[in-house]
């Protein structure tokens, strides 16, 4: 059977699971959808928080980014398990216990302010389009490969299918899809991953192979690097960045993964406080699966393109693939304009290198290269085209198709769900519309749902960076705007209203502005006020990585801003310490 | 109020305020520190074709938080049963 054929029939049978899966588990639980916890298992809670956490940047992204940057894309192994020490230490039992199912609820009762709560939905709605950007980068990459189309066409099929998809697959048994969704991407992530550390080290465990050694007794690492060298790129293993902009970048990423409304819900349907502990441990394992492979993905991902370009000695003339000899996959990821080969020297050979290395174009100039000639690889279609690769049978490309999909869908749809509830529940039902028919709801949540595609849609045709950075920039806007309000209100029984208004504004719009600054406003290409490069960053620091500092701008407001202002009410006080004793939870309830 | 007495209260959050800072320090310290701040001092004892420091930012760190994680939540578990606000 052909790949073409192949991966239909199995994106079409995940989906087609996915639909009865939802359709079987409402028959049963028409109503309990927000109680939907109560009845599963913390282990199965912790699977669909892994598959809901788990997204196109994950999946699709960051081995990508791992294969190009090597010991720099740490920051995202660390700062996307990071956080759930900080959610299930400092977070989850207390929200828990308050009792409520949205994040600006509480922000709104802790600080008895309605603007508060619309501030902490501005929040909310702004870091959630950003990272759904990030989802429709990744879609749209996986549907123009899998369509064999251009990537705008790719993104629009894609963006079709996530609002047919979160309008359907959203209202229903959510939790029971994602288990599946969670099964068929962890499956079709290590299954690759598995088959090529054997093919390299001989070890089937990734985790180990990484670090082990190659056939001929160097380890891998060493060969890797050494493979890198030989073509003038940096060591694989060696850090490029500053050390202080990959501590804030990490930084950001654990606090953002903290503050973002989607994940936290999920610790709010478990039945007790003690549930939300280790229910964010069981998240965190099956997300630590994934995340423990993807270094071995990105690296043996590297070495496998180089290898495949570099057939022979370095500089021999025979030495380079011939173009006309390429494999099929490169013919493939052509076609979608993410991949792109220039015949510089005019040899019919291509030449990977890097040419930005002076010493080593000295060198290149002798061989009679004339630049690099990959002149586009997309990180981002680095995990979909490994498989293929590193030759394995079909089944496999297919299933990381399938896995890819079901990472992006099951992420989108979470995320839409939670801007749709933010606008229709926190905005109109309680602040502005308390009089609004549950029809009337339900219709603005899919409006608003509508609207969140169209506007992640078109931001997606020209996205501000790689799926991965792009979730990188929503989560520093979620730790400078929601983290450090959610922490000053249950460690603290002094931040008042006004002092967690004004630490939200500030955190949330000194980060926009910093990203908007070197991204473009509204990341419009061309309105950039300051070229993207490490000179002009204040103190060395990306526009991903500013979220730290942005999280300590609130809260140092926050704490001027009570200091000047009336002091807490008596009632709201009990209510902190309320939140702090366990016992006594009860069911969450709506309103 | 679930506590016996005003006291048992504040007991019972200083002695979870300390729990939780004790492994915040733990969980800065093997990704912050061990992963990236101390990596060129770790790196001398050699892993895999790399070294130590390379092992926590890639892997080591990973493994650590999820036994903060779980070790937190079983020692929660006493705590509450310890004074009787547990469910």
């Amino acid at each position: 059977m052909d790949l073409t054929t192949l991966t239909y029939l199995v994106v079409g049978a995940t989906f087609a699971l996915y639909m009865g899966i939802a359709v079987w588990a409402r028959a049963g639980s028409t109503g309990e959808f927000y109680a939907a916890g109560g009845g599963v298992h913390p282990v199965a809670n912790g699977m669909a928080t892994g598959a809901d956490w788990m997204s196109a940047a994950s999946f699709i992204s960051m081995a990508g980014l791992i294969a190009f940057q090597g010991y720099d894309a740490s920051i995202f192994l660390m700062g996307w398990t990071g956080g759930y020490v900080l959610l299930a230490l400092c977070l989850a039992p207390y929200l828990r216990k308050f009792g409520k199912f949205t994040v600006p609820d509480f922000i709104g009762d802790r600080f008895y302010s309605s603007t508060a709560r619309i501030v902490a939905v501005a929040c909310l709605i702004i870091a959630s389009i950003t990272y759904v950007i990030g989802q429709m980068k990744g879609i749209g990459v996986a549907f123009s490969r899998f369509l064999d189309v251009d990537y705008a066409t790719g993104l629009y099929a894609g963006m079709g299918i996530v609002f047919f998809y979160a309008v359907l697959g959203g209202m229903k048994g959510v939790t029971y899809t994602q288990i599946a969704q969670y099964c068929v991407l962890i499956f079709a992530y290590t299954v690759p991953a598995i088959f090529i550390s054997l093919n390299i080290t001989g070890n089937p465990i990734p985790q180990l192979g990484f670090l082990g050694d190659t056939a001929d007794g160097t380890p891998f690492m060493v060969k890797l690097d050494q493979t890198l060298v030989d073509l003038g790129f940096a060591e694989y293993t060696a850090q490029k960045g500053n050390t202080f902009n990959i501590l804030m970048y990490t930084l950001s990423l654990m606090f953002g993964t903290a503050g973002l409304p989607h994940v936290i819900i999920r610790f709010f349907t478990v039945p007790k406080v003690a549930d939300a502990r280790t229910s964010a441990g069981w998240a965190l394992l099956f997300i630590a699966i994934l995340y423990t492979t993807a270094p071995a993905v990105g690296s043996m991902a590297r070495l496998n393109l180089t290898n495949t370009v570099q057939t022979g000695p370095v500089g021999s003339a025979e030495g380079n693939l011939a173009y006309a000899e390429r494999p099929d996959w490169f013919k493939k990821w052509e076609n979608t304009g993410l991949l792109a080969f220039e015949d510089k020297n005019g040899d019919g050979r291509i030449q990977y290198y890097n040419d930005k290395n002076a010493d080593f174009n000295a060198k290149a100039a002798e061989f009679g290269w004339k630049g690099n000639e990959l002149v586009k690889v997309d990180p981002d279609i680095m995990v979909l085209a490994n498989p293929e690769i590193a030759q394995l049978p079909n089944w496999v490309i297919a299933l990381v198709a399938a896995g890819g999909l079901a990472a992006a869908l099951s992420t989108a749809a979470g995320l839409l769900l939670a801007i749709s509830s933010a606008i229709s529940h926190d905005l109109l039902k309680s602040t502005f519309m308390p009089d609004i028919s549950e029809k009337a709801e339900l219709n603005a949540a899919r409006i608003s749902m509508a609207g969140a595609i169209l506007v992640a849609g078109y931001l997606g045709l020209n996205p501000p960076g790689f799926a991965a950075q792009v979730v990188a920039l929503a989560f520093g806007l979620a730790a400078a705007s929601i983290f450090p309000v959610l922490m000053m209100g249950i460690f603290s029984t002094r931040i008042n209203n006004h002092g967690a208004v004004a630490g939200m504004l500030v955190g949330l719009v000194s980060t926009l502005v910093y990203i908007f600054t070197y991204k473009g406003w509204l990341f419009i290409p061309g309105t950039e006020m300051l070229a993207n490069t490490p000179d002009n960053w204040f103190l060395g620091i990306s526009p991903e990585a500013f979220g730290a500092l942005g999280a300590l701008l609130n809260f140092v407001t926050a704490n001027i801003v009570t200091g000047m202002t009336k002091p807490v009410p008596e009632h709201i006080r009990h209510m902190v310490e309320d939140i702090r004793v366990p016992k006594g939870a009860g069911a969450a309830q709506s309103h | 109020m679930a506590f016996k007495s005003e006291d048992d209260k504040k007991a019972y959050w200083s002695r979870n305020i300390n729990l939780m800072i004790t492994l915040l320090v733990i969980w800065a310290l093997v990704s912050y520190g061990f992963g990236i701040v101390l990596r060129p001092m770790l790196d001398a004892i050699p892993v895999g074709g790399v070294g130590l420091g390379f092992w926590f930012a890639q892997q080591g760190s990973i493994y650590a938080f999820l036994v903060i994680v779980f070790f937190y939540a079983k020692k929660m578990r006493e705590l509450d049963k310890e004074f009787g606000v547990d469910e």
